[in-house]
């Protein structure tokens, strides 16, 4: 491999922006997992979709309009689950049906979206610019604090939720938290995998680490390491074959959700 | 030590009534649970014992009636931390779920608001001592889905007493454990009520593996049949009709 491009601005910035979206699924994902709320991060991809199409054809920067919009959607979905009493994840395939039909009609209205579009549903993250490396970082260490400052509340949540009430945690808070967090990982990954894959990385990597974790520290580490390896991992396949980053990241987890499936037994 | 007042009222009960989708559960319950009591809340299935605690606890809000935690309504209540609470069915938790024995515990003592900020090694001090208490010390670093049910009730007894509450309350703690493993658990029970006169709120289908550590009895059918002193209850003509009407409230191993 030629040095040169090792240690070009681009795949550095694909590293960095990379390890930070690794880090949020890695330690998002084990709670979404056991909290049976995988599908909770395939919906929302579909809601940043609208946001994405939205500020495509307003020709502003899709990737705010997807954080508000995403976020938006993100307790929207939460508050149906509650109120509406819908069964399991309905509330989810309402939302993500809505985003999806809201994307179709404002591509239908500007027809040129074209690789623009393309490189959001797909990710491009050898094609990222350093203002997004820096809003990926951002929103990185805002999920990564979020859970680490929340861990205990969120572990006694996630494990007992009715003893949890008793204990007189506000979970309703706590809902929204991992709620919004999610949010913000799914446009955060938006730019890296795509919106079509982005589920993969926030339930692979964490669905591999329950394969082998014997407590919640290691099922957390071994999470963070797997997205770790397989985004990075990704990316240097990607750079070095010239293969689709997406693909190769996705590709990668699942070899490891293989491996460690079989070490498990 | 906790100041001993064996008049301190802990949990009143007030004419409360509750009511699925329109389907009487309770009917104007008044009972109240005093500090050191150890009492047992007994009845067919369906009689609302489950409700009744789920409502003690602030889970399930009354039609009509109110509750009294510690002389305060419940819901101005903010002293959590001062109630235990395992519900019915505790150890089905999710068996895939990694998380080890001391973690259980630790997840609960650091969520729980307490005056005194405690820190880590205090944590770890109270992990280990609440694990004594239970005779589960060795097991600490162990996952929870390989203990065996028992010693997973054990814990959660244990994740309750590590944040020192007043009172306990169980619901049916022991369904799908082993005989033997029934009695060492409400032994454990007695010994907390005895030597640390801690408060027990036991709901319990099977009054004759309990009735030799409990000091009071309510008797639930919807409405409160019997509520008072066990050495009353056993001489009451509501336990023999309950003796012989196949209520199985009784154990027959006895």
């Amino acid at each position: 491999m030629n040095g040169d491009l090792i240690f070009s601005g681009l795949f550095l910035r694909a590293l960095l922006a990379g390890g930070g979206l690794a880090l949020a699924c890695g330690l998002l994902g084990v709670f979404l997992v056991l909290r049976r709320d995988a599908m909770i991060s395939h919906g929302l991809s579909h809601v940043a979709f609208a946001g994405v199409a939205l500020g495509l054809a307003l020709n502003l920067m899709p990737v705010i309009f997807s954080i508000v919009v995403c976020l938006v959607g993100s307790l929207l979905i939460l508050k149906l689950k509650q109120a509406a009493r819908l069964p399991g994840d309905t509330a989810i395939a309402l939302l993500s049906s809505g985003g999806l039909a809201l994307a179709v009609f404002l591509m239908s209205i500007k027809k040129d979206f074209g690789a623009e579009l393309m490189a959001y549903l797909f990710g491009d993250i050898l094609a990222i610019a350093p203002s997004e490396v820096y809003l990926a970082l951002g929103l990185a260490v805002v999920v990564t604090a979020g859970i680490l400052l929340n861990l205990s509340r969120l572990v006694f949540m996630t494990f007992d939720r009715e003893a949890a009430l008793v204990s007189g945690l506000g979970l309703g808070r706590l809902d929204r938290l991992l709620v919004m967090m999610t949010a913000m990982t799914i446009v955060l990954g938006l730019r890296i995998v795509g919106l079509l894959l982005v589920t993969g990385l926030t339930v692979i990597p964490a669905a591999s680490a329950l394969q082998l974790a014997r407590n919640f520290k290691q099922a957390l580490l071994v999470s963070s390491l797997f997205s770790l390896l397989s985004i990075l991992g990704g990316i240097v396949l990607a750079y070095v074959f010239n293969l689709p980053a997406s693909a190769a990241i996705i590709f990668l987890a699942l070899l490891i959700f293989i491996l460690s499936h079989l070490l498990k037994r | 030590m906790i100041m001993e007042d064996k008049t301190e009222e802990i949990i009143r009960v007030e004419g409360v009534s509750f009511a699925y989708d329109g389907v009487p559960a309770l009917v104007d319950i008044n009972l109240s649970v005093h500090r050191g009591d150890f009492l047992a809340i007994i009845g067919p299935n369906g009689s609302g014992k489950t409700t009744l605690l789920k409502i003690m606890v602030g889970l399930l809000k009354p039609k009509q009636g109110r509750v009294w935690l510690f002389g305060q309504p419940l819901e101005a209540f903010k002293h959590w931390h001062k109630i235990g609470y395992i519900q019915q069915k505790a150890t089905n938790f999710d068996p895939i779920f990694p998380i080890s024995v001391a973690e259980v515990i630790a997840a609960s003592l650091n969520s729980v608001s307490r005056p005194v900020k405690t820190g880590r090694r205090q944590v770890k001090n109270k992990i280990m001592g609440a694990l004594q208490t239970v005779g589960l010390e060795t097991e600490a670093g162990k996952p929870m889905n390989s203990l065996s049910g028992g010693q997973q009730q054990r814990v959660l007894i244990a994740r309750a007493l590590a944040t020192e509450p007043e009172i306990l309350l169980l619901d049916e703690p022991t369904t799908g454990i082993d005989y033997p493993s029934q009695e060492n658990f409400y032994d454990l029970l007695g010994k907390l009520n005895k030597q640390e006169r801690l408060t027990i709120v036991l709901v319990t289908h099977d009054y004759g593996i309990v009735n030799r550590h409990v000091n009071r009895v309510a008797c639930l059918n919807q409405k409160l049949v019997y509520h008072g002193e066990h050495s009353e209850f056993c001489q009451s003509d509501r336990f023999r009709e309950l003796l012989h009407g196949g209520h199985h409230l009784i154990s027959h191993r006895h």
